[in-house]
């Protein structure tokens, strides 16, 4: 049985009923009255100077409110990184992708503002494009940004140890390279927001985002307001996967018509648009080279990297941080030397995508892990084992391992699945593979350099004494957030999840950066508990002026106050407590002391009781260039193992079933932690069988709708075996850490190391279609 | 021009102006407030817009409102009761068969499309039942299983 009351079950979402009754508001459901339509000016081509803008025409066009273009916004620089500042609301001088933006309008409906972006008339000269790594670096290649000569985004050159020595010491030295494609996320819900500028100057922006706080300080930048009046709300978002991690232009464009206009303004992405703007997962081509002894140690790992990066920056600083320094674990690796180079090209920028950074890299590396225990005679579960770190390791790259049950998780995946009967004894056709991965479990540090709370929570206890207020900035993007913090407050208060309200997403609540690099849990959940102990302690303090006895010798449990030393007198405080409710027919009549009435009883001695809790981890990492990106207070970590049935005619992949384990260190919701694992799998398992954004030789997506670019259907969807593993995090609230991302990083190279075993045959480029299988196979058949 | 056209949703009569070009989850969504019903790419590709029309579950953004005229539709907004919720809400709620929630009111209507003409389906049944339903969040495992919770409630 659990010591815990209310986290570490499986209790039913806070939203679940509104959301399966409809109830759920989403940012394309709100209305306000006078409000307009805003609508985009994209460009249509992938590389163009802008020699002149007219919206004249526009601007005539009966029902048009306002039209604004680079000239009413400003050449503000915004972007992620504050290091790579490379975009302004609306292009200036050039267009970098097609789809970058030109201007927009709003006006009194949908129709009028899409015929006035018709009539904008815009003068291009259209410059060479260049979509692909290989011709964006070449020498005289069109330059996308004057700063940034050869199209050189950024570049990360890092060494731990001394590869050299570590190769040197190696009996086999492997070298392969891997190469996935540009995703999509798929959300279901595309982007969209509403603006609101009151006559008091003070802008609310309703925004499906996953980061209020970030959003909040962009378009304050950009739009030259201060933070103070803007706020930001989340209403219910479909998700966002690391799309929705920062602010986009359509949000601040639809501030600055609203601004112009003072009326609401709402404006949405169309399918077309999510696609066109992109900002997922990059496409990487890793060259991996790997030296183990005899016995499968692994010496040294030389890794080059090399991202398709798009027309900006967005999250790619980041990325090709995380590309490197996230094969530091879970493995012991004396010496890693890692270049990464992120290029520019007139594609849409590629961003962060779950698994930010890490989810190509694992794959190739763990497909590089398992040649190489064939090659050594070993079983790829026993070479991982042999090289797997234990708790309290350090990579050699900073990164502590603070808990890690990945030992754990590898042993229960294998039994679970029959690793041992099956490994080797499948038919041809028939194939089984495992891999592990790991994530962190939130950012070291914010995105800007500041010494910023990562999260602060408000929790205030109802003034009648019957529940608790959560208020959290922190973004519910469909992962259960919320629930997650209002078990969190239920549990340090002593009271049951029934008696908790948790109110999220707005930043009027504080600050809280959001839900990305899968924080939320360890971060805001530090910052609620640490908020609903205040509380506690607050009514605990009343208490014990009023009963004279320590504060430390109460505590409350199950919605009643303990006297850890015996009964105590409290007639005089349920007197007073009857004496307000003359009436009622709810008495308390127990003989405990209910938290109702404590709570109450601390209200009339000291007026609203309200609880603050913060968090921000402590200094973390090395002190080399690009430390703090990996650095994280605790890190989630996965093994899977999948099988699957390969066509030998056609090469098509079905995937048979999945047995994975996670180490969250303590599940504050086991369903929910479950989810996360379901939702990775099948993220993953598109990315590794089907999906791929396609262009055009003219920079246009042509894929860009959700009937060709794949994701997964039910269909396609394999039995899943989720096995939660449980290790007590230190640095986590109740020993909890992450399960979103670090769920996704073993799903490609276990089905890539299952289709191996299935065909004979390995394959380096994703993804697994089974055109590509097909000629993999064929292939073999006349070697 | 616009056309006054008469249909059923969840049990009340509507007479409303549409015009030729508006589709049926315009229509629902932003004249008849019904926004249960999602939007998520217009084409038919998703299925979040899903509603049942004359028993039948279709994507609304593939009906043009004046289609519609005549038609008995069912939402999202009409499965619960005075009772409560659906049993199909109800499993769902207890088996997290939702996670960002945007698929959900029409996976759910899926769900019941299929579960009033066959309520004993396989799991391939039910998969087959909801693959025009996109899903992003849960890789459709706890849907399948609220599904399967809320037939066996069904059959009680």
């Amino acid at each position: 049985m659990s010591q815990y009351d209310v986290i570490n079950t499986r209790a039913p979402r806070l939203d679940a009923a509104d959301k399966a009754t409809g109830r759920a508001v989403f940012v394309d459901d709100m209305k306000m009255p006078g409000m307009l339509y805003g609508a985009l000016l994209q460009s249509p081509h992938a590389h163009a100077k802008i020699l002149s803008i007219d919206t004249s025409q526009a601007l005539k066009l009966p029902g048009v409110k306002a039209v604004v273009t680079h000239k009413e916004a400003g050449a503000v620089k915004y972007g992620v990184s504050p290091a790579r500042y490379d975009e302004t609301l609306f292009c200036v001088d050039k267009a970098r992708y097609v789809g970058d933006e030109i201007a927009a309008v709003a006006a009194v409906d949908l129709e009028t503002a899409l015929e006035a972006v018709s009539l904008i008339k815009v003068d291009y000269e259209e410059l060479p494009a260049v979509f692909t790594v290989d011709d964006a670096i070449k020498e005289g290649a069109p330059q996308l940004h004057d700063e940034y000569p050869g199209n050189i985004c950024a570049e990360v050159h890092q060494e731990f140890g001394d590869v050299k020595s570590g190769f040197a010491e190696s009996d086999l030295i492997k070298t392969t390279i891997f190469k996935n494609k540009r995703q999509d996320a798929g959300f279901i819900e595309p982007q969209g927001c509403l603006a609101h500028y009151d006559r008091s100057g003070r802008l609310t922006l309703y925004s499906s985002t996953q980061v209020p706080h970030y959003v909040q300080r962009t378009v304050a930048m950009v739009l030259g307001l201060p933070i103070g009046k803007v706020r930001v709300v989340k209403p219910y978002v479909g998700a966002g996967f690391g799309i929705k991690a920062a602010a986009n232009p359509m949000e601040m464009a639809a501030c600055l018509l609203s601004m112009k206009t003072g009326k609401p303004v709402k404006m949405s992405f169309t399918r077309k648009q999510v696609f066109m703007y992109g900002r997922a997962r990059h496409q990487f081509v890793h060259k991996l080279t790997t030296g183990v002894k005899k016995d499968g140690t692994i010496m040294a790992l030389e890794h080059e990297a090399w991202l398709d990066g798009g027309a900006y920056a967005s999250f790619g600083i980041a990325t090709v941080y995380y590309s490197g320094s996230l094969l530091g674990g879970p493995y012991k690796l004396p010496h890693m030397k890692y270049d990464g180079y992120r290029v520019y090209n007139n594609k849409p920028a590629c961003g962060a995508q779950r698994g930010h950074g890490g989810v190509a890299a694992r794959a190739a590396w763990e497909q590089q892990l398992d040649m190489i225990a064939e090659e050594l005679h070993i079983d790829p579960i026993e070479l991982r084992l042999k090289n797997m770190m234990v708790t309290g390791d350090v990579t050699c790259n900073d990164l502590n391992m603070s808990s890690l049950g990945m030992k754990e998780c590898i042993e229960a995946v294998r039994e679970k699945s029959d690793w041992d009967g099956k490994k080797g004894k499948l038919p041809e056709g028939k194939g089984i593979g495992m891999a592990c991965g790991f994530f962190v479990s939130g950012a070291g540090y914010p995105i800007y350099r500041s010494d910023t709370y990562h999260g602060t929570v408000i929790v205030k206890l109802t003034e009648d004494g019957g529940n608790a207020i959560v208020y959290t900035a922190s973004a519910e993007i469909g992962q259960g957030s919320d629930t997650t913090f209002g078990m969190i407050a239920a549990e340090a208060l002593g009271i049951s999840l029934d008696n908790v309200r948790v109110v999220s997403g707005d930043t009027d609540f504080g600050i809280d950066l959001g839900a990305y690099s899968s924080r939320q849990t360890l971060m805001t959940g530090h910052a609620t508990k640490e908020a609903a102990e205040s509380a506690k302690n607050q009514v605990l303090k009343v208490l014990s002026d009023e009963l004279n006895i320590p504060v430390d010798e109460m505590d409350v449990k199950n919605n009643r106050i303990v006297f850890k030393n015996g009964p105590a007198d409290f007639s005089a405080l349920r007197t007073r407590y009857l004496k307000e409710h003359r009436g009622w027919t709810d008495h308390p009549t127990e003989d405990h002391l209910t938290f109702n009435e404590a709570a109450r009883i601390a209200y009339l001695a000291k007026g609203s009781i309200v609880g603050t809790g913060k968090y921000k981890p402590p200094v973390l990492g090395g002190k080399f260039k690009g430390a703090a990106v990996g650095t994280s207070p605790a890190y989630g970590c996965s093994a899977q193992i999948t099988e699957v049935t390969v066509d030998m005619k056609t090469g098509q992949i079905t995937v048979d079933n999945v047995t994975g384990a996670h180490d969250c260190g303590l599940a504050i919701n086991k369903t929910s932690v479950e989810a996360q694992m379901e939702g990775s799998v099948s993220m993953g398992l598109g990315e590794a069988l089907f999906e791929e954004v396609k262009f055009d030789d003219k920079g246009n997506v042509i894929n860009c709708d959700l009937a060709e670019y794949k994701i997964a259907t039910a269909l396609d969807m394999p039995q899943i075996t989720p096995v939660i593993i449980e290790t007590n995090e230190p640095n986590g609230p109740f020993g909890a850490k992450e399960v979103g991302e670090g769920a996704i990083m073993p799903v490609i190279p276990a089905i890539l190391n299952a289709v191996y075993d299935a065909i004979g045959k390995r394959i380096f480029e994703l993804p697994l279609s089974a055109e590509r299988v097909f000629f993999a196979m064929n292939k073999k058949d006349k070697e | 021009m616009k056309q006054i056209i008469h249909l059923t949703i969840n049990g009340k009569a509507y007479e409303v102006a549409v015009k030729p070009n508006q589709t049926l989850v315009d229509l629902i969504r932003y004249d008849l407030g019904l926004t249960g019903t999602k939007k998520g790419c217009e084409v038919g590709d998703c299925g979040s817009c899903t509603v049942i029309l004359n028993g039948k579950a279709v994507n609304s953004c593939l009906v043009l409102a004046m289609e519609a005229d005549g038609c008995d539709i069912t939402t999202i907004e009409g499965l619960e009761t005075e009772e409560g919720l659906h049993p199909l809400q109800q499993a769902f709620v207890e088996k997290q068969g939702a996670q960002c929630g945007f698929c959900t009111p029409g996976m759910i209507l899926s769900a019941k499309s299929l579960l009033d003409k066959n309520p004993k389906p396989s799991e391939h049944e039910i998969r087959k039942a909801i693959s025009g339903n996109l899903c992003r969040c849960t890789g459709y495992a706890k849907i399948v299983t609220s599904i399967q919770a809320a037939a066996e409630e069904l059959a009680k």
